[in-house]
């Protein structure tokens, strides 16, 4: 299998701060809004060079959401970050009659999404933001997986047309994808091919997907990997073409199985080709505290789990 | 410049658009309508320096928010009465397949609307963030934006409110249309707002009060009062008394008509009390 290398721990979100950085300095009509939280959605360095393009609104993140979709009136580009959870589903009807069902070109930027932010617990845990982000009509659901894709994500999101919701999150993870790789919307990577399962991962499950691929090598399965960095519009092609050629498939991601990505994939194949297909998600569940490297492995969201569920679907071709 | 008897006239075509319009589907809120109607004609045709034709930026002119949504009667007959689209059009008022949604919506491309609303407490914020763009595109137009009293009570408001004072939002002028009433009864039974105008001034906006939002005189007075008050330092709020229902003998006094809409009878009555001036569409 293709091998990839950690160019050294780094956390999503400053991804997202470095992306900002450039769009800051490449993009006059970007401007950030955050709710009080720009510590941990790392902009300091764009609100540094851009004071007149930054709004901080303070603990009020419906009044943030209202107030990104106005700045696109007048043509401005607007990301507006918070924590994922206060994100989407603390002001879910204001981007969802402001933003969504008002075409307005806002960037919903989301820190701390999943399990992986840890020891503040479930209330700031949010499990089921790409289910109620990818459920709105003309809504963009991006997940990267390392620093430097959310860097690219950022910057590719501000050159699209219409809403997206963008979420990374807290700890440091590996950084193995390349640092220039152009991100293309809606296009899933190939990481590696396969031929007996398809692992189909978003967001920190792509480095434990790589993992779990090579521990299943050394046992003899050839494991296709596929980084789905798009939610929606989800990249069918890719994961139809991968399917017909393992006959089977294992979706992880850190979030709820359901109105997650794995719900996505099984609406596809069910659609289009019926496959055996298991789950790697959290199973209809709230989080709670701990390291995230414990919840990860407690939630059965590790490179440990997936190579479980590739094993139990290996079973059902 | 139009006169004030033109606008008067204009006045009463549009309470018969109004009426005309709800009555044709049996659906629809004339109340806050009919209250807010010399406002919104006053609005756009003496009071906001409008372009020809319509683009969603609103660059280089000024611009308005109806956040109070369900009262889209009266935004739809004012905009088609302005030339934003064919007066036709209101014949399709909430009907299937139409630009004029029961709530107001850029999704149909409407000519006129910038945002969808009809949940209610969301316009403030839009309107802040579009005055915020004006001022960064070193537009120094106005934004304009009408919300319902009983619509304070959502909380974003005050968020909003907050907002716009702490970042010196003073191209903004809020229009809170104290009719007093709401679907459950009068505001103040159903969840006491008390002093308006107060909450806006301790909030640090500047505020003007117009006794007789139903009087276009009073209410063009006021806005003008409004305009010269932007650009110190402030954002500034306009609380208006209103009469829903206003116009209709028997619509007024009560919440009964803020959504519901008169029968044949009823109808026939209405546009009695309300002559045609300009043409019905």
């Amino acid at each position: 299998m293709t091998k990839y290398t950690d160019q050294g721990k780094q956390d999503t979100r400053s991804g997202y701060g470095a992306g900002m950085t450039e769009l800051g300095r490449t993009n006059p009509n970007v401007v950030a809004l955050c709710a009080d939280l720009v510590g941990s959605l790392k902009i300091e360095t764009f609100i540094e060079e851009n004071p007149e393009r930054f709004f901080q609104v303070g603990i009020a993140e419906a009044n943030m959401m209202g107030i990104a979709a106005g700045l696109t009136i007048g043509g401005k580009i607007p990301f507006a970050s918070s924590f994922a959870n206060f994100a989407t589903g603390r002001v879910y009807d204001q981007i969802r009659q402001s933003i969504a069902y008002s075409d307005k070109n806002v960037k919903i930027c989301a820190s701390h999404a999943g399990l992986t932010l840890g020891e503040d617990g479930a209330t700031h845990q949010i499990l089921e933001d790409i289910g109620l982000m990818k459920m709105l009509p003309g809504m963009t659901v991006i997940n990267p997986c390392d620093f430097n894709q959310t860097k690219a994500a950022t910057i590719a999101i501000a050159e699209h047309h219409g809403p997206v919701y963008l979420r990374f999150g807290r700890p440091k993870v590996a950084n193995f994808t390349p640092v220039d790789q152009k991100f293309e919307i809606g296009k899933a990577l190939m990481l590696s091919e396969g031929t007996d399962v398809t692992i189909v991962a978003t967001g920190h499950l792509v480095w434990e997907a790589l993992q779990a691929a090579e521990s299943l090598e050394n046992q003899g399965i050839s494991a296709e990997v596929i980084n789905i960095h798009t939610i929606k519009p989800l990249d069918e092609k890719a994961i139809l073409d991968s399917v017909k050629k393992t006959g089977c498939i294992v979706t992880a991601e850190e979030h709820n199985y359901l109105g997650g990505l794995g719900e996505s994939v099984a609406g596809v194949l069910g659609m289009h080709h019926p496959t055996p297909q298991e789950f790697v998600a959290t199973k209809d569940t709230f989080g709670e505290s701990g390291t995230p490297e414990q919840l990860m492995e407690k939630y059965g969201l590790n490179n440990k789990a997936i190579e479980a569920a590739v094993l139990r679907v290996l079973k059902r071709k | 410049m139009p006169n004030t008897k033109e606008l008067q006239d204009l006045v009463i075509q549009v309470r018969r658009d109004i009426l005309r319009m709800v009555h044709n589907v049996n659906s629809g809120h004339p109340g806050g309508s009919l209250g807010c109607t010399e406002f919104m004609v006053a609005l756009y045709n003496e009071i906001m320096d409008l372009k020809e034709g319509f683009d969603m930026d609103g660059i280089g002119e000024d611009i308005f928010f109806l956040s109070n949504g369900h009262i889209s009667p009266v935004f739809y007959s004012v905009l088609a009465r302005r030339g934003y689209f064919p007066l036709e059009e209101l014949n399709t008022f909430r009907l299937i397949n139409s630009r004029l949604q029961g709530h107001p919506t850029t999704h149909e491309g409407l000519p006129g609307v910038r945002v969808a609303s009809g949940s209610l407490g969301q316009g403030m914020s839009v309107a802040i963030g579009a005055a915020l763009a004006k001022k960064l595109n070193g537009d120094d137009h106005l934004v304009f934006s009408l919300h319902g009293d009983g619509e304070l009570q959502e909380g974003q408001n005050w968020e909003a409110i907050m907002f716009a004072a702490g970042n010196k939002v003073d191209n903004l002028i809020s229009t809170i249309d104290r009719n007093g009433q709401q679907i459950d009864g009068p505001t103040e039974k159903v969840l006491p707002l008390g002093d308006v105008a107060e909450k806006f001034r301790v909030f640090g906006w500047d505020v003007l009060e117009v006794e007789s939002g139903n009087d276009l005189e009073r209410v063009i007075a006021g806005l003008k009062e409004a305009k010269s008050r932007t650009g110190k330092g402030k954002p500034v709020c306009m609380v208006m008394d209103t009469e829903m229902g206003h116009g209709v003998d028997f619509m007024m006094h009560t919440h009964a008509w803020h959504g519901k809409a008169p029968n044949d009878e009823q109808l026939a009555t209405a546009l009695a009390q309300n002559p045609e001036t300009l043409g019905d569409y």
